[in-house]
Parts: C-alpha cells; structure tokens; sequence
C-alpha cells in the first residue's frame, strides 16, 4: 500500500492569546509542534504499511521551518517527506490549501490511500481532508475511529457518530480523516531519528506544482477574509458573593427559587 | 496575485509590523524586508503608523454573483431522526433572512421524510426541498454532496448553513470545494450586512482568540455552526410553507462507500441535552468526592459534568468533558464548582442561561463569565446547599 499523510505544524495553542490593546496576536515564546492529531494519521498508516508492506509518505504545507515536522515523522518511522512551499502558497484558506495539498499529492505518483488528522489545533476546521478528496474525485470517511478490516482494495471502518456507531466500507483509493480513538502513536524512535538526521525533505515549490491551468493558490484562492480578530467575550452582568458557607448556600437557594429553579 | 507590499518612500522604519507581526515574517533591516513566512494575515497593515503597507488581492468574483440569495439550511437527519441542530439553524437563518429581506429554504436528503417535512413545517420555513430516496437514508459523502450542489445549482443560495456535526463537518467542505466557494466552519456568532454578506465570528487558535470571516466575492457563503450555540427557533404552525419535491438522479447516487451497519452506543443520555448541570474541576480533591456533586445533581435534577483534567485523571468519562475538546452545552442552569474558567473549558458552555460559579481564588477567571460568584469552598458549601435543598423540598 502506499500511503500518504497530511501533516501541519502548529503554534502550541496554550501560549497563544490576544494583546488586548493593539487587537494582535502575541507571539512570544509560542513553540510550533506536530499537529497532534496528525500523529494518529501518521500512527494508522504505519501500521497499514506493516500489515501490507509499501511506503509511507509524509507531506506538509507550510513555510521552510515547517520541515521540522517531516523530520519527526521520518523519526517515527515515514519512508518519505515533501513539504510544499512558496511565498505563492501564503495566506491559504482551507479551500487553497486542499487544492495545494491535493496539486502535491497527483506529483507523488500512485497512491492507494491518503489519510489527514481529524482536524489541527490552530484552524480547528475540519475541512483541508473532504476538500483534498474532492479536488482528486476520491471517495472520503471522516472521524474514523477503528479500521475493522483491510484489503489491498478497500477498507471497512467505523466512525464515531456521538450517538450511534457506524461501519462502512470504502473503495481505494480514498481518504479518510482520523479520529483520536483510533490508535496511540508510537513516540519518536531515537535511532530512527540518528538514522534519518541527513535525510533528504524534497521541497515542492510554486514552479513544482503550477502547470498550464489557471492556479488557486494561498491568498488569490481563498474565497475567506478574516476582518479582524478579539479577544472572546466575557458576561456583563454579574455578582459576586461572599460570606459563611452556611451563608452563601442560603443565598443560592433563595436565588434558585427566584429564578424558578425550585 | 496576492501580496504584501511596502512603500519604501512612506515607511518610518519604526518596526511596529516587524513587532506585531505573528509569524515573524518581516526583517527590519536597512528597509523592512518580506520573508517566506509571510501569510498575508494584514496584522502588520493595521498598525502601520503611516500606512506604509499594502496588501494587493487578486481574487476573482462568483460568475453571475448577483443571482444569489435567500438563505437554504442543511436539515441533517440520520435514521429518520432530525438533528437537533436543524432548529438552531432555522432559529438563526430566519433571523438574518428577515434581516434582508429574503427567504429562508431547509434541503433535507433521507428517505421516507414524511414525517420530518411535518416536523419542518410547524417553524417558520418558506420552502423545503426534498430529496427522497432509499440510498439516502444515511449520510455518505459522495451521495449528500451531488444532492446539495444539484440543489445550489438550482435555486442559487446567497447563505448556505449546516450544523458543525460530524455530519456536516464531513458534508460542507467537500460542497465547498466542488461549489469553489468559501467556508467557515464551527461559528458562534453569525450577522449579515445590508448588502448580504455573512459576518462569521468564530473561535480560533484552541478558543483564545475569536475570528471574524466574511467571504465577500463568492456566493454561497458556506458556514458551519456549533450545535447548542444559538437558540432554537420557536413554533410558528401557521406560517405557510410549500414543499417541493425534488428528483434524485442515478448520477447522485453513485459512490465508492457502502453503508454497512449502524449500532446505537450505550445510552446514556448526553450532557448536551441536560437542562440542569452541576460541573466540577480540578478543585476536586479525588474520585470518590464525585458523591458529593452527584448529590447536588440530584436534588436539582440535572446532570454531572467536568472539565478536561478529571477526564484526564480517569476520574470520569469522556462524555462528560464540557469544552473545546469536549462538548458544547447550553443548560438552563449551569453550577461550577472548583473551576478555574480556562478559555477552553467557557468556549463550551458560556451560552448557558444562568451560571453560577464557586471558587475559593476571588480572581479565578470563571467570576468573568458567572453571572453569579460564590467565594467559597465547594466542600463546605455545597453540603450546606444539599440540607437547605432537601429541607425545602418537604415543605
Ligand atoms: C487545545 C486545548 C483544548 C482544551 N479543551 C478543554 C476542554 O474541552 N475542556 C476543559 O475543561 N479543558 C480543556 N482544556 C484544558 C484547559 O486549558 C484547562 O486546563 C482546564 O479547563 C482546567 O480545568 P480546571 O478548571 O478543572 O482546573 P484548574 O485550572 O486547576 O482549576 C481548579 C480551580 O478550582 C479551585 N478550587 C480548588 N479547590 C477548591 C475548593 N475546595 N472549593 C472551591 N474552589 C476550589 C481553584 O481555585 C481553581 O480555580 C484544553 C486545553 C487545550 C490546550
Ligand atoms: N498545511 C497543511 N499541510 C499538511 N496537512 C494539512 C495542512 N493543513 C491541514 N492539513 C491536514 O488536514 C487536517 C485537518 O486540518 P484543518 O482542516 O486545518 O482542521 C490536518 O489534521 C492535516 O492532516
């Protein structure tokens, strides 16, 4: 089987938060990491690729540093990486960034099965998976939490539906976008990641990816404008009680009951 | 093509953009320098002192961008059962439809829809659209996407809305990217200016920051909601609404996906549907102290909830997280207690009607966001509040 792996660097989000003066994003001392969910796509093909054999692709868009994380997938244990970058490629959408992704994967020849994370940690969206699986017309699960069978054709998986458990089976090639549940990645090998330190992370540029036909890439394709970014809302109305224990309960029962709530 | 360009006349080389810039894509050097970073994000163009920076676009407008309007919601149903996001959707595309001027559609894909169509009816929809067909009785993607783009295709939606299930968070980028429009998922807020376009404000970078999207020259302007965010839309039996059925195509029906089976989990019943929620954190000291809210959760009628750290301990299920990575609630009555109030732990239940909080820390941030604080500690108050319940309910 050979399969590829979408996989982003993140901000880590704990540290990110507004400058509510200036309306801007701090950044400082805000490291970037593998998206975590990343990790359970990356974690399910290795194991696809043990059961089968082939090869285990990794591809990234982003900016030069972001071949950070290709390296710690080829430190996990990917056979491959490309990371997709140029100025050109800046200021993407999710729907610019599905077709560069998917403009990617048609240079990485054959494919049987493409797998992205269930979503990223900064965008939170969901999106980039079904959207590479329409620009290639493949069909798409997403939130696969187990992989109940394989075969070299198709795969039968269950997703989580919150209430009920679905099972369904899909031909390859095709993607499907990976839940938390369904595996624990294994961490970083330390021999791997000696073994892979000069491996070679192939880069893609704008000339690599644009062909004859008009492009969609980073800002011209993106059809969203963010207008502007704040900090979330806090309630206006509040009070604040203090007092005995015995006090304070009093109080909140007589609010209960004004409220109606008994 | 797109870019961020810096007149070398105007600027002051005062290094505000290179300071305010979140990717660090800007060098100050003998003039202020562009780098492959840069994402075209415009945060640098905002504190510009001398609007020295420009960001040029290049984007091409929908063709026949003006044919477009009304607003159609997404009625997503699985196994005859109608999600219950599809109301808060009506309740919020009837607001901004009034708003305009326009009309308010529901598409609902499924089979033996009847019922549903009955349901639909009593709130105040203009029209639904029906596709019934036996292989649409479950959402698969291939399937829903044709039925949803033969329908844009037809009546040419200004707004098209779908609940952030994992349904429609499957569903709607992949219509987007066939209907090459733009798309915003997982909204809290929705408006609309005079002249159409959606005002999508939604939490990003793990709920720390909020973001306002507009897509303003493609048409649909695609966005997906939280479910439990916005209030349902009331009952109105008398508006009146035509039902059209529409045709399903073989070429609709085609797809690489076959439904299998479907399990119902162990049922409990889900936090999101409680009207009464007692919620605890970290405060707790350990697993067996659960008792002591459950108690309360009793006498309130309500359920337990916790935040992510519990859940982390194993002290209690995943279903019970409320939170960005858990779920959205919006009770009637939500009572914290030994919670601090993270951004991510509000981003799911600051919609609630009435909070009530109690931390012993008088600057925990969770008094932010109660509408009423109790300065306190939850193990000598809430024992209090058990007695005062029990022996009011005997009067
Ligand atoms: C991407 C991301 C997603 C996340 N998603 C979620 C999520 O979905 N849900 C979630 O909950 N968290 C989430 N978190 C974690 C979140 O940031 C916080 O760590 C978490 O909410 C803190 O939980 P807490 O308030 O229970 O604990 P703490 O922050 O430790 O707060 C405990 C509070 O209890 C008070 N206290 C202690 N003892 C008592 C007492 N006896 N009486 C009264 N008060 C007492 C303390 O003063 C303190 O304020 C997420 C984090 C990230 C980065
Ligand atoms: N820039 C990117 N490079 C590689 N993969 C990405 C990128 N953005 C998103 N993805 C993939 O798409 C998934 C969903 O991302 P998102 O739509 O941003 O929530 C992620 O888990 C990744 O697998």
């Amino acid at each position: 089987m050979r399969i590829a792996v979408c996989i982003k660097q993140v901000p880590d989000t704990t540290e990110v938060a507004i400058d509510e003066e200036k309306g801007i994003l701090k950044r400082e001392g805000v490291d970037s990491r593998m998206n975590p969910y990343d990790l359970y796509g990356l974690e399910t093909a290795l194991r696809l690729k043990e059961k089968f054999g082939g090869e285990v692709i990794v591809i990234s868009m982003g900016p030069p540093q972001a071949a950070a994380v290709i390296k710690e997938a080829y430190a996990m244990g990917a056979d491959t990486g490309f990371l997709l970058s140029d100025r050109k490629f800046a200021g993407a959408d999710t729907l610019a960034t599905a077709y560069t992704l998917a403009k990617g994967i048609k240079k990485l020849g054959t494919l049987d099965l493409i797998i992205t994370g269930m979503q990223t940690t900064d965008g939170d969206t969901a999106q980039v998976g079904p959207g590479i699986a329409e620009y290639l017309g493949w069909p798409h699960i997403s939130y696969v939490t187990k992989i109940v069978d394989s075969s070299d054709s198709s795969l039968t998986v269950t997703t989580d539906m919150l209430d009920t458990i679905e099972t369904q089976k899909i031909e390859l090639p095709a993607l499907i976008t990976v839940a938390k549940d369904i595996n624990r990645p294994r961490l970083l090998s330390y021999k791997l990641k000696c073994a892979t330190q000069n491996k070679e992370v192939k880069i893609l540029n704008y000339k690599d990816l644009a062909g004859e036909e008009e492009v969609f890439f980073g800002l011209d394709g993106s059809p969203t404008q963010v207008e502007r970014i704040f900090p979330p809302q806090r309630n206006c109305q509040q009070e604040l009680w203090q007092g005995e224990p015995q006090e304070l309960a009093n109080r909140l029962v007589a609010k209960l009951k004004e409220l109606r709530f008994i | 093509m797109s870019r961020l360009t810096i007149d070398k006349g105007l600027c002051i080389l005062c290094g505000k953009c290179v300071e305010a810039c979140p990717f660090d894509a800007l060098e100050l050097k003998d003039q202020v320098v562009v780098n492959e970073n840069c994402r075209l994000c415009g945060i640098c163009v905002k504190v510009c002192p001398v609007s020295a920076l420009v960001i040029e676009r290049g984007l091409s407008k929908t063709v026949d961008f003006d044919s477009y309007k009304d607003i159609l919601v997404f009625a997503e149903q699985r196994g005859g059962r109608l999600s219950s996001v599809v109301l808060e959707l009506i309740g919020k595309g009837r607001e901004l439809a009034d708003k305009l001027h326009q009309k308010l559609a529901v598409v609902i894909p499924g089979t033996n829809t009847e019922s549903l169509v009955e349901k639909i009816k009593q709130y105040p929809v203009d029209t639904i659209y029906v596709y019934d067909h036996p292989e649409l009785a479950y959402y698969r993607a291939e399937t829903y996407t044709a039925v949803l783009e033969d329908l844009v295709k037809e009546v040419k939606p200004g707004i098209l809305l779908v609940g952030a299930t994992q349904v429609g968070r499957s569903l709607a980028p992949r219509l987007a990217t066939r209907l090459k429009t733009g798309l915003t998922a997982d909204c809290t807020i929705l408006d609309v200016k005079p002249n159409g376009d959606l005002i999508q404000t939604r939490p990003a970078f793990g709920g720390n920051v909020m973001a306002q999207i507009i897509t303003p020259k493609h048409r649909p302007q695609m966005a997906t909601v939280r479910p439990k965010v916005m209030a349902p839309s009331a009952l109105n039996t008398t508006y009146p609404t035509t039902v059209v059925l529409q045709e399903v195509k073989p070429t609709m029906l085609s797809s690489g996906i076959s439904f299998l089976s479907i399990e119902p989990k162990p049922q409990e019943t889900a936090i999101t549907e409680a009207e009464v929620i007692i919620a605890v954190g970290r405060g707790l000291k350990k697993a067996d102290d659960l008792i002591l809210i459950e108690s309360l959760a009793k006498e309130l009628g309500g359920m337990v909830a916790v935040t992510r750290p519990l859940v982390e301990a194993g002290w209690c299920s995943y279903t019970k997280q409320i939170g960005l990575s858990g779920r959205t609630v919006r009770p009637k009555l939500i009572i914290a207690c030994g919670i601090s109030g993270a951004i991510q732990f509000v981003a799911g239940m600051s919609s609630s009607d009435v909070i009530f909080a109690i931390n012993k820390d008088p600057d925990a941030p969770i008094f932010g966001v109660a509408h009423y604080g109790l300065i306190g500690d939850f193990y000598e108050i809430l024992p209090a509040l058990v007695n005062e319940l029990k022996s009011s309910a005997n009067l």
